[in-house]
């Protein structure tokens, strides 16, 4: 296949950067999206250009670090995948494809497709765990967990946190981050005790990152390469409901 | 040098016991004048992280990724087993370390492996109090699925996804300690230099790769828990950044390396779909337990699965090993399909995979079940090949996975330079010439949350709190001689990318140092690697500048230790005439094709010192005993 890029090339945060036209030759179906992309890199290099920075690494679809919009669409046009699981079946010769980094107020671009993730962790920090330490805990059986809490925990806690969701949002809003984990621990016996503070501070922390607010759109659901459900979004208000309103004894 | 393991007297179950009373402690109100550095964020380094901050030291972590949230232990599918024995088959902590050394092939130490089998359980214990959602059964109990090398059911699961939900565990413990202030995260930074201050490891020195800033970090101790090195086949499951950079520059200021030619090839990979190829997937051993795999009986059998009758399939596994079937240990079943695909039965494309069916399963236990049990891998299949594993079998093709081998450490996980730590992965100490599936993660945190805590403890005691050293020489040398790999990288501006050189080194590994070594193609190895490597430094095309977010630089400093790291694993695979576990030498074998062990001469470690470039590194032997279990010819009949 040969197809036209036009790709987001950018310095750094303080650059203003553009689209750029690249074009892709012999690209082959059982191609993955990146391979794809290192194949116009090398040509790149070769000719002495700049060759496309993007994040990436495991190439399997589960460290969350691959992040490009492509035609318009977080991840690009296949469901429940991400960029790196994408593979060139999906496109036909002469395609024009557009690739952009994701684009938010808490995600500045580092370089390229590259962008700072790190208010995700932040929202983490804030209070995403349960605050144990190692050591000194029950033994694994003296807690039982019904199998559906521990099922319906595990549909959340399968976030990669690649921050699809924000790129997607029209208020760049991490409400279906913020609300899986909030979830998957709520869920649990060993998260129960600390569920209200948590949902609290961390609603919070995404607050002070400038992610903006969930107007159910519901877009954040259509690009999640995990298929993490906006159910979770409407648990996350409950159980922030249920904090403001427990008697404060 | 003799190689003191350091290990505890007195009867096995009791060393552990024995060395954590003898250890010196430091009180919590001193332990804030430590400041211990640790890089890597995968399992090992998270949880040890996190656990050091806990108790009170000063800590700084590093990655090359963007968050400490993706290391590669993230990929790890299968499991975690543990010694619970819920399963009521008759397991014990006793019968999992016996597996262990078994499916090592008598390559690991006895006391470490107990050790390991013994804080199983702790971990389960711990990973489940944070919260991590393993799987359960309809009374709330946690499940348990057996898993390759092992008779009994023992491996705890979260779905094919276990890797990632203990490691955002153990996010979640460092992610508590970044708030409480007692580690600091340093992302998106690479190691390329340990810092040896008077025989002692006080510090590193890091690349910021956003910004290039190239600088030191001083401490009292560093922990390396970098990972292993398969990417030195070019292709392989590790990620794309997998790198032996951290270990190898330790290396040559003086850690020995130990076992480099100890690798896991993985029998249960999706096969290379062309030149352009840049990793290879792997699908869970876990589908072994419900799939069978088969090659046609008849060579050049080209047609498809579904028309190729029953008794014309060969079952080569069940045929082969009946006693375990398609669940025999993975550097027997790898072994097997090369075999089997060397004779020309392989299938698929270029005739390098085998299948791996699941016909039977859907009848029993049915189609739900096997999609409850392994969807998304079946979902991963589909997305990279475009064929569905429900209607036909998947192909697979062994592919390097795991490195068995690493840095040499005592029973203290200390290296040979004092100070130098190193867990996980990175260290060679657990699972001698192979590893059993689901005992990765189980070595990770067993280092991370329950080893190092005690062991760097007594090494900062009898130190002391360090004094400034960040002005010591050693500290501007190491940066300057970071500075100089960096501008030599830039200045060659030479016609091949590191890719180029990268995917050159991994044929020369794969043909000649893979799944079968012979001493003539190692000798070729031996050749080929100089050469390619003096290429490298007159051909390597480095874009950009080094004071930039540079992912071309990143990559050529990756592969130019690659490229000398690789010499060494092949000069041990050379030295190490015999075959055991994932070293195949095909001089030595058993008439019916299976390794032969040579536990007269080479019942040992071999551990590796640095003497400089160009020179021959020293082999050092560590005897290794075996007093509470049968040396014997490993079978799975």
């Amino acid at each position: 296949m040969e197809l036209t890029l036009y790709v987001w090339k950018q310095k750094g945060p303080q650059d203003k950067g553009g689209l750029q036209q690249y074009s892709a030759n012999a690209v082959s179906r059982d191609m993955s999206f990146l391979e794809m992309l290192d194949q116009v890199n090398e040509e790149l290099i070769k000719e002495g250009k700049d060759p496309i920075a993007f994040d990436h690494d495991c190439r399997e679809g589960i460290c969350g670090m691959c992040s490009q919009v492509i035609n318009g669409v977080p991840h690009g046009p296949q469901e429940r995948t991400t960029v790196c699981q994408l593979h060139m079946r999906n496109f036909k010769d002469g395609d024009i494809i557009y690739i952009e980094p994701w684009k938010a107020r808490a995600f500045p671009v580092l370089r390229d497709l590259i962008t700072d993730r790190s208010a995700l962790d932040r929202i983490i920090q804030a209070g995403g765990y349960v605050s144990v330490h190692t050591g000194g805990v029950p033994e694994a059986n003296a807690v039982l967990v019904p199998r559906q809490d521990a099922e319906t925990a595990m549909d959340a806690a399968g976030c990669i946190g690649c921050g699809a969701c924000v790129a997607a949002c029209p208020n760049g809003s991490a409400m279906l981050f913020t609300a899986a984990k909030v979830s998957h621990l709520a869920l649990l016996p060993q998260g129960r005790v600390e569920a209200g503070q948590r949902v609290c501070v961390m609603t919070d922390a995404m607050l002070k990152e400038g992610f903006g607010n969930c107007s159910n759109h519901y877009e954040c659901q259509a690009v999640c390469p995990k298929g993490i459900k906006v159910r979770f979004i409407a648990k996350l208000n409950r159980e922030y409901i249920r904090a403001l309103s427990a008697d404060p004894g | 040098m003799v190689l003191d393991a350091k290990c505890p007297v007195g009867p096995l179950a009791e060393k552990w016991d024995r060395r954590t009373e003898e250890l010196e402690l430091i009180s919590p109100a001193n332990r804030r004048k430590y400041r211990v550095l640790v890089v890597g964020a995968g399992l090992a380094g998270a949880s040890a992280a996190a656990t050091l901050g806990e108790l009170g030291y000063q800590v700084e972590t590093f990655c090359f990724q963007d968050s400490p949230r993706r290391g590669h232990s993230i990929a790890a599918q299968g499991g975690i087993n543990a010694a619970k024995d819920y399963s009521g088959d008759g397991d014990s902590i006793f019968r999992l370390f016996r597996d262990t050394i078994k499916g090592g092939d008598f390559r690991a130490r006895e006391a470490n492996v107990f050790r390991l089998a013994m804080l199983s359980n702790n971990i389960i214990d711990q990973c489940v109090a944070q919260g991590v959602p393993f799987a359960r059964d309809y009374a709330g109990y946690l499940d348990n699925r057996s898993f390759g090398g092992a008779q009994v059911s023992r491996t705890f699961y979260a779905r094919a996804q276990t890797g990632q939900q203990l490691l955002l565990g153990a996010y979640g413990a460092l992610s508590r300690q970044i708030r409480a202030g007692t580690v600091r995260m340093f992302p998106r930074t690479e190691m390329l230099d340990l810092v040896v201050v008077e025989g002692r490891a006080r510090g590193i020195t890091i690349r910021d790769l956003v910004t290039g800033e190239i600088r030191s970090h001083a401490g009292d101790a560093v922990c390396l828990c970098t990972g292993g090195y398969a990417n030195v086949y070019y292709l392989s499951t590790n990620a794309m950044g997998s790198n032996v950079t951290a270990a190898w520059r330790a290396y040559k200021k003086g850690a020995f390396f130990a076992n480099p030619c100890f690798t896991q090839i993985h029998p249960t990979c999706v096969p290379v779909a062309g030149d352009y190829q840049s990793k290879l997937t792997l699908m869970s051993e876990s589908l072994r337990n419900d799939g069978r795999v088969w090659v046609p009986r008849t060579k050049g059998d080209m047609r498809q699965p579904c028309d190729i009758p029953e008794q014309e399939r060969d079952y080569f596994l069940e045929r082969k090993y009946p006693g375990f079937g398609n669940l025999a240990p993975r550097d027997i079943s790898s072994r097997a399909a090369k075999e089997a695909c060397d004779e020309g039965r392989g299938v698929g494309p270029g005739g390098r995979g085998v299948y791996l069916d699941f016909a039977e399963a859907m009848k029993h236990p049915g189609r739900e079940k096997i999609k409850e049990r392994y969807g998304n891998l079946f979902e991963m299949y589909a997305k990279i090949t475009a064929e569905n594993a429900y209607e036909q079998p998947m192909r697979i093709y062994p592919a390097p996975h795991y490195t068995m081998g690493g840095l040499w450490v005592d029973y203290n996980l200390q290296s040979t330079i004092a100070g130098l730590f190193v867990l996980g992965e990175a260290n060679f100490s657990d699972h001698g010439a192979n590893r059993l599936g689901a005992s990765a993660l189980m070595q990770g945190l067993a280092d991370g949350y329950f080893i190092i805590s005690h062991t760097i403890a007594d090494y900062l005691a009898v130190h002391g709190p360090g004094k400034a050293v960040s002005e010591h020489g050693e500290f501007a040398r190491a940066k300057e001689a970071a500075e100089n790999l960096i501008k030599k990288l830039l200045s060659v501006n030479g016609r091949k990318t590191a890719r180029d050189f990268h995917r050159e080194l991994g044929r020369i590994m794969w043909e000649y140092a893979g799944m079968g070594r012979s001493k003539e193609g190692l000798n070729k190895a031996l050749t080929r690697i100089p050469a390619l490597r003096e290429e490298f430094w007159e051909n390597i095309k480095v874009p950009g500048s080094g004071a930039e977010l540079n992912q071309e630089l990143e990559k050529a400093g990756r592969v130019s230790d690659f490229l000398e790291f690789a010499e060494l694993l092949v000069l041990d695979a050379l030295h190490r005439e015999e075959s055991c576990g994932g070293h195949f030498r095909i001089e030595h074998q058993l008439p019916d094709g299976e390794a032969k062990r040579d536990d007269e001469n080479f019942c040992h470690v071999a551990a590796w010192e640095c003497r400089g470039t160009g020179i021959s590194p020293v082999l050092h032997k560590e005897p290794l005993a075996f007093d509470n279990i049968e040396l014997a010819t490993r079978s799975y009949k």
